[in-house]
């Protein structure tokens, strides 16, 4: 039952939509302009309305094969031709291959009398001409407005007009009719009341000197659309919307690893680095390394050949990569090998919402796997702070929908535990490096500490971070009874430990000898006293040897006294051993 | 008929409307009044020749345009106000 409804709904007729082909509108609208039917696209001077119509019908014309015509009342169409050119634009070649034609419309009132009722038919006559001397499936009125100064009958003006927006309609052509935006409407002579379908709003605002282009869609009828206010941006690239105000928080975590680039800071993030797709601030004060930190990463990405691009506020391209060589960093070849992009540019060249716009433009153009912004901090000077926030928010959350990780560099005083960002952003990140500068015994040593790193065991040490021609090291603090000490007084209390171990290693030695010494003084009084019982040993022998000789010779003598005697005292015992031989 | 101050005109119409057709009989009758023998009329259909329209920059019609003596003057309307077009092809009414 449920299917059966889905595929009914399916079958619904929708509109149709026809493509801009400008990047970011299309997702805006959610697949362009309605098809078929009139858009109002209204603004002040200024606004890029010629330019967002030009490139409405050129886009037509070269991607969507649908042939365009521009009716233009304001400007010649040499002078259109030429304005568009700076953008490759080749309008003169599609308009020899007919598949785009201008037509002028000139109206002035000085020059012209009028004398009785007319209408407007010899404009549709035109239109209609034009429009199918080339099959035109497009058609941009620029500025129809400007009838309203060229005639006096303003009543006529109306109807006719009602009367070409719904002839347009019929024509079956997706048409754009521009506006100038006038005092509390949308435009100054109400066109709205005519175009109903689309209505697209343009803005150019000024605050802080600075410039911010956005779009608005006022209404859409007949299709769901993105409410808020877009920025824009138009450079020699076109027109480009950042479609993104905020976007929720839906994006996949990615649990792949990117190094660090620095072997001792991936340790410290259990030995791998950074999550891909994560967001990075690395905070400091000046001269702390923030970009090489930065530096070191981008190196590493581009190592592994992916691309990179670096955002730099504060420092051109060439100072970067100059400066990375005193740390053995060669950027150069990744930027000729098409891995690295600069994109340097000062906060105060435009506003933030422009470049938010630029730098979604440059990483949907470029599509790198990992970005630096050095220094966010910078942007505080293109904007407010709750701008600024708003700005990064947004940035944070394209990044994070793209999987691009994101390392921003923060320039600023932090100390701690009462670390903060000034532009409050601390909360949006997954991981924060800090870097410190501390002054000690005179000289500031650089220090760094994993403030945290979400989503992974970090080590909570602080170490003391050396940059060397060879690239950052970063060696445990050395935490001894005097505090934590870096630099050389880190190295002159490693010296005074070593010599502290070399004299303690030294006593030892000279105990040691001096056991072996007393053992070989014991041993040999042990050998004097092994002699000295030896000898008594002998003497002993000797004593008892003399004395059974004494014995045998006392009885021989006795035996011998008997014989004499001639008594037989006891004769057979003795008589057993020889007579004759007593003495042995 | 091409004296100095002989009087070319052109009248641009889109078919058989009744404006249209307002605006040529408007016409014959003022320059048969004040321009007897020196003007010579010429009545364009942009219905048969759209292409024309946008070469000669017509937007309104009917358009009546002065070829004649110079400089170009433009007229638009069915040419019912006849002091206007007086006014307008700078006819000074006898």
């Amino acid at each position: 039952m449920t299917g059966k409804v889905r595929a009914n709904l399916g079958d619904l007729p929708t509109i149709g939509k026809s493509p801009t082909g400008i990047g970011g509108l299309d997702e805006v609208t959610q697949g362009g302009l309605p098809q078929g039917r009139p858009t109002l696209l209204c603004g002040s001077a200024g606004c890029g309305k010629t330019l967002f119509g030009i490139t409405f019908l050129y886009n037509g014309a070269v991607q969507y094969n649908e042939r365009g015509v521009f009716l233009a009342f304001e400007e010649q169409p040499e002078d259109l031709i030429k304005n568009v050119g700076s953008l490759n634009y080749d309008i003169e070649k599609l308009i020899a291959e007919k598949k785009f034609a201008i037509d002028h419309i000139e109206i002035e009132r000085s020059k012209i009398a009028e004398a009785g009722e007319y209408d407007l038919e010899g404009l549709f006559l035109r239109l209609g001409f034009a429009i199918d001397s080339i099959g035109a499936k497009r058609v941009v009125v620029d500025t129809i407005e400007t009838l309203f100064s060229g005639l006096e009958n303003e009543q006529l003006l109306r109807s006719e007009l009602r009367r070409l927006f719904d002839w347009l309609k019929s024509k079956g052509v997706t048409a754009i009719i521009t506006g100038e935006r006038g005092e509390g409407t949308l435009t100054r002579y109400g066109l709205e009341e005519y175009v109903a379908d689309c209505v697209i709003l343009l803005d150019n605002r000024v605050q802080d000197q600075l410039s911010t282009r956005r779009l608005r869609i006022v209404k859409y009828r007949g299709s769901a659309h993105g409410t808020n206010e877009y920025p824009f941006i138009i450079d020699e690239q076109g027109i480009t919307v950042m479609p993104i105000t905020s976007t929720g928080l839906a994006h996949a975590a990615s649990s792949e690893r990117l190094p660090t680039g620095i072997p001792d800071l991936d340790q410290m993030l259990e030995g791998k680095g950074y999550y891909k797709g994560s967001s990075i601030l690395v905070s400091g004060m000046a001269g702390s390394g923030k970009s090489t930190v930065a530096a070191h990463f981008v190196n590493e990405t581009c190592a592994s050949g992916h691309r990179c691009i670096y955002f730099a506020m504060e420092e051109s391209q060439h100072q970067i990569i100059r400066n990375m060589h005193s740390v053995g960093i060669d950027l150069q070849k990744w930027v000729d090998k098409k891995l690295l992009r600069f994109s340097a540019r000062r906060p105060s060249l435009f506003g933030l919402e422009t470049h938010l716009a630029t730098m979604y433009r440059d990483v949907t153009e470029f599509e790198p796997i990992a970005v630096v912004i050095d220094p966010m901090s910078a942007l505080l000077g293109a904007g407010a702070t709750p701008d600024v926030h708003s700005m990064v928010l947004r940035l944070v959350d394209f990044l994070k929908a793209r999987g691009v990780t994101a390392l921003f560099t923060n320039l600023g005083v932090v100390s701690g535990e009462d670390a903060t960002t000034e532009i409050q952003i601390s909360s949006l990140m997954d991981a924060w490096l800090l870097l410190y500068n501390r002054e000690s015994n005179g000289e500031h040593n650089r220090q760094l500490y994993l403030l945290k790193s979400r989503g992974m065991a970090h080590s909570n040490q602080v170490r003391e971070f050396i940059m060397s021609s060879n690239g950052i090291k970063l060696r445990a603090a050395y935490v001894g009874p005097e505090g934590v000490l870096t630099g050389s007084a880190r190295l002159a209390q490693e010296a005074k430990d070593q010599a502290a171990i070399l004299v303690r290693e030294q006593e030892m030695e000279r105990r040691s000898r001096e056991l072996e010494r007393k053992r070989r003084e014991i041993g040999a009084q042990i050998d004097i006293l092994q002699a000295q019982l030896a000898n008594e040993e002998a003497e002993v022998d000797l004593l008892t040897s003399e004395s059974a000789a004494r014995e045998d010779q006392l009885a021989a003598d006795r035996v011998a006294m008997g014989v004499n005697r001639q008594t037989r005292a006891k004769p057979d015992k003795v008589a057993t051993k020889p007579v004759h031989n007593p003495k042995k | 008929m091409t004296g100095p101050d002989a009087y070319s005109l052109r009248l641009y119409v889109a078919g058989q409307t009744p404006k249209s057709i307002a605006a040529i009989g408007n016409l014959k009758q003022i320059c048969e009044q004040h321009l007897p023998g020196r003007y010579e009329i010429e009545i364009v259909d942009l219905m048969k020749d759209p292409a024309l329209a946008m070469r000669h920059q017509i937007v309104a019609i009917p358009t009546l345009i002065r070829q004649l003596p110079e400089p170009l003057k433009r007229i638009i309307g069915d040419l019912s106000n006849t002091e206007k077009v007086l006014v307008g092809l700078d006819i000074h009414p006898k």
